[in-house]
C-alpha cells in the first residue's frame, strides 16, 4: 500500500515539477529538464508499481533488478555488443550505407534508370525486408557476416531512395548557374549536388541506424554463435531470466540513441546552412 | 502511349533486370551442388543439364522464380480449387493469421498516435516532456524485445492475437505521432487569426481548421504505419513455436532447410504489404480529391 502512495505521490511531484518548468522560457536547461524528469518518474513509477502490487520479477523486474544485473555481468555484455552491434550493425551499416550512396550518385547520371529504380526502390522499402534474414542466415552462415548482410539489405533502399531525392534537390536556377561557370559534372557534382542532398542523406543515415540494430538482432533469432544481443535475448526469455534480458534492452537501448544521436549531431555540423538547423 | 512508355517503361526494364538477375543467381548459387551430385554419380554434367538441375533441386540454395511461384500456386490457388482455402497448408490462412494481427496494432497504433500528437500539440507540458521520449522510444530496437513481450503477456493469460499486435502497435504508433504534430501544426499564422477574428472555439478551431489540414500528414504517415505494423506482425509471430503465419513459415521453413517456403512465405508478406499500403494510398486520393486538396 505504502508502494502504491509512494507511485502516487512521486507522479504528482514530476508532474507539477514539469508543468512548472515548462511555464517558464524556454531555455536549454529546460528543454533537457522536463524530458529528464518525465522518464526519473516513470522509472520510479515502475519501480514502485512492480513492489506495490507484488508483481513477480518473472513478468516484470523493477529497475534496481535490472541495474543490479546490468552491473553484475557486463562481461557478457560487453561481448555481446562486441558481437552484434560492433561486427554485425556496424559494418552493416557502413557497406549498406556506402553500397547505396555510390549507386545513387552512379543511377543520377541515367535518368531512364532514375525513372525506374525510383518507385522500384520506394516498393521494396516498404517491404518486410527483415523476412530475408533466414535466406541471408542460411548463405553466409551463423557468424556476424550474415548479420551484416542483413543490415546491409535493410538500409539499402531507404538510403537509395533518399540520395537519389537529395541529389535532384538542387533547383534548376542553381544548376544553370553552375552551367554558366563552365563546371564539370564532377565540380557541379561536388561543389553544387552533394551539399544540397545532405538533409536528405542524413535523414536516410538516420532511419538507418535504427533499422541496422533491429537488423542485426533479429537476424540472430535464425541462429547466431552463442553469442550477440538477439542470441541472449531469446535465449534469456526461455530461461525466465527476464532481467538479464532488460539489460540487454538497456544496451539496446543506450547504443541506438547514441547512434542516432551521434549521426544527428553530425548533421548538425554538415548542414548547418538549413532552416531546419538553424529554428 | 508514349507518356505511358514514358512512365512504365523503365520500371519494367528493372524489374525484368531483376528477374534476369534472379535466374542467373540461381544458376550460379545452385550450381556446386549440382556440380558436388553429378560427381558422386560419376557423370560430367553438359551446361544445359546444369541449368536443368539449378532450376529444379529441392532445397535449393537459391530457388528459380517460377518454383517459387508454383509453392505459391499449391499453397493458395490450388488449395481453393480443392475446397482446402483455410486449410494449415494454405498461405491464405497463414495470411489471415498475420493480417489480423497487423491490422488490429495499426488500428490501436493509430488510435494511440493520434491521441499522443492531440495532447502534445495542445499541451506544453506534455510536447517538451513526451515528445523526446517518442523520438527516444523508436531508437529502442522493439523488435528485440518482441520475444520478451509475447512471453510475459502469455504468462499474465494474455494470448493469441493480442501479444502480436502490441508490437504492430509500437511500431506502428511513432510515423503517426510524428506526422500528425506536424500536421496539426501545419496551419500557418494567418489561418489561426483568421479563426480567431471569426471568434472560434478550441473545438471548432481543432475539428474544421488543424484536422482537414494534417490529412495530408496523416495519410502519409499512415502508408509508414502500416508496412511497419505488418514487420511487427511477423517478427511476432517468430517466438511463439511458429504456429502460424506467415513468420511462422519463415521460421518453419529455416529450421528445416524448405527454401522454397520461406520465399513463397516472403513473397506473400510482399504483396500483403504492397496490397495494404496501396489500399491506405487509394482511400487518401479519394478523401483528399473530396476535400479539395489534390487537384
Amino acid at each position: 500500500m505504502i508502494w502504491m502512495i509512494a507511485a502516487i505521490f512521486v507522479w504528482l511531484v514530476g508532474w507539477w515539477a514539469n508543468v512548472r518548468l515548462a511555464k517558464m522560457s524556454k531555455t536549454r536547461v529546460t528543454s533537457l529538464a522536463v524530458p529528464a524528469i518525465f522518464g526519473i518518474t516513470l522509472i520510479l513509477i515502475w519501480e514502485c508499481l512492480v513492489r506495490g502490487l507484488e508483481i513477480s520479477p518473472v513478468l516484470l523486474p523493477p529497475p534496481s533488478m535490472i541495474a543490479a544485473r546490468f552491473a553484475g555481468s557486463t562481461g557478457i555484455l560487453w561481448e555481446d555488443f562486441v558481437q552484434t552491434v560492433l561486427k554485425g550493425a556496424l559494418s552493416g551499416y557502413i557497406l549498406g550505407c556506402g553500397a547505396a550512396f555510390l549507386i545513387a550518385v552512379l543511377i543520377d547520371r541515367f535518368p531512364f534508370l532514375q525513372r525506374g529504380l525510383l518507385p522500384v526502390g520506394n516498393f521494396v522499402a516498404a517491404l518486410p525486408i527483415i523476412g530475408m534474414a533466414p535466406i541471408l542466415v542460411m548463405w553466409f552462415g551463423f557468424d556476424w557476416q550474415s548479420k551484416a548482410a542483413v543490415v546491409v539489405v535493410m538500409v539499402f533502399f531507404p538510403m537509395l531512395v533518399n540520395t537519389v531525392q537529395g541529389l535532384q534537390a538542387s533547383d534548376h536556377m542553381q544548376r544553370d548557374l553552375m552551367r554558366t561557370y563552365g563546371a564539370s559534372y564532377m565540380q557541379t557534382l561536388i561543389k553544387l549536388r552533394l551539399p544540397a542532398a545532405m538533409p536528405f542523406i542524413f535523414n536516410g543515415l538516420k532511419i538507418a541506424t535504427t533499422l541496422a540494430l533491429i537488423g542485426a538482432i533479429v537476424a540472430e533469432f535464425f541462429g547466431s554463435p552463442v553469442k550477440g544481443m538477439g542470441f541472449r535475448i531469446s535465449t534469456s526469455v526461455g530461461q525466465l531470466a527476464l532481467d538479464l534480458v532488460w539489460a540487454e534492452i538497456v544496451v539496446a537501448a543506450v547504443v541506438g540513441s547514441a547512434f542516432y544521436g551521434g549521426v544527428a549531431l553530425l548533421e548538425k555540423a554538415v548542414t548547418f546552412w538549413h532552416p531546419s538547423q538553424r529554428g | 502511349m508514349a507518356r505511358l512508355w514514358y512512365r512504365l517503361g523503365p520500371i519494367v526494364t528493372v524489374v525484368i533486370a531483376i528477374f534476369i538477375l534472379w535466374y542467373a543467381g540461381t544458376i550460379a548459387l545452385n550450381a556446386p551442388w549440382a556440380h558436388d551430385k553429378a560427381k558422386r554419380a560419376g557423370v560430367e554434367l553438359a551446361f544445359s543439364e546444369l541449368v536443368a538441375d539449378t532450376m529444379s533441386q529441392k532445397k535449393p540454395k537459391l530457388p528459380a522464380p517460377h518454383q517459387v511461384g508454383e509453392e505459391i500456386w499449391k499453397t493458395t490457388g490450388a488449395m481453393v480449387a480443392k475446397g482446402r482455402t483455410f486449410s494449415k497448408r494454405s498461405l491464405f490462412y497463414h495470411s489471415t493469421v498475420t493480417l489480423s494481427s497487423t491490422l488490429l496494432g495499426f488500428a490501436l497504433g493509430t488510435v494511440l498516435g493520434i491521441a499522443l500528437a492531440v495532447g502534445i500539440v495542445y499541451n506544453r507540458t506534455m510536447d517538451m516532456s513526451v515528445m523526446p521520449w517518442v523520438i527516444a522510444s523508436q531508437t529502442i530496437p522493439i523488435l528485440a524485445i518482441a520475444p520478451m513481450i509475447i512471453v510475459v503477456l502469455n504468462a499474465v493469460g494474455i494470448s493469441g492475437l493480442l501479444p502480436k499486435a502490441v508490437i504492430s502497435m509500437y511500431l506502428s504508433f511513432f510515423p503517426v505521432v510524428v506526422g500528425m504534430v506536424k500536421g496539426l501544426r501545419s496551419p500557418d499564422h494567418m489561418q489561426l487569426d483568421q479563426m480567431k477574428t471569426w471568434s472560434a472555439t478550441g473545438g471548432q478551431e481543432f475539428w474544421k481548421l488543424r484536422l482537414p489540414s494534417s490529412m495530408p500528414y496523416l495519410f502519409t504517415s499512415l502508408k509508414i504505419a502500416m508496412a511497419a505494423s505488418l514487420v511487427g506482425a511477423i517478427v511476432g509471430e517468430l517466438p511463439t513455436g511458429a504456429v502460424a503465419g506467415l513468420g511462422a513459415r519463415l521460421l518453419a521453413g529455416s529450421y528445416y532447410g524448405q527454401t522454397i517456403q520461406i520465399w513463397s512465405a516472403l513473397i506473400t508478406a510482399a504483396a500483403l504489404a504492397a496490397a495494404l499500403v496501396g489500399m491506405i494510398g487509394m482511400i487518401q486520393t479519394v478523401v483528399l480529391k473530396r476535400m479539395g486538396m489534390v487537384r
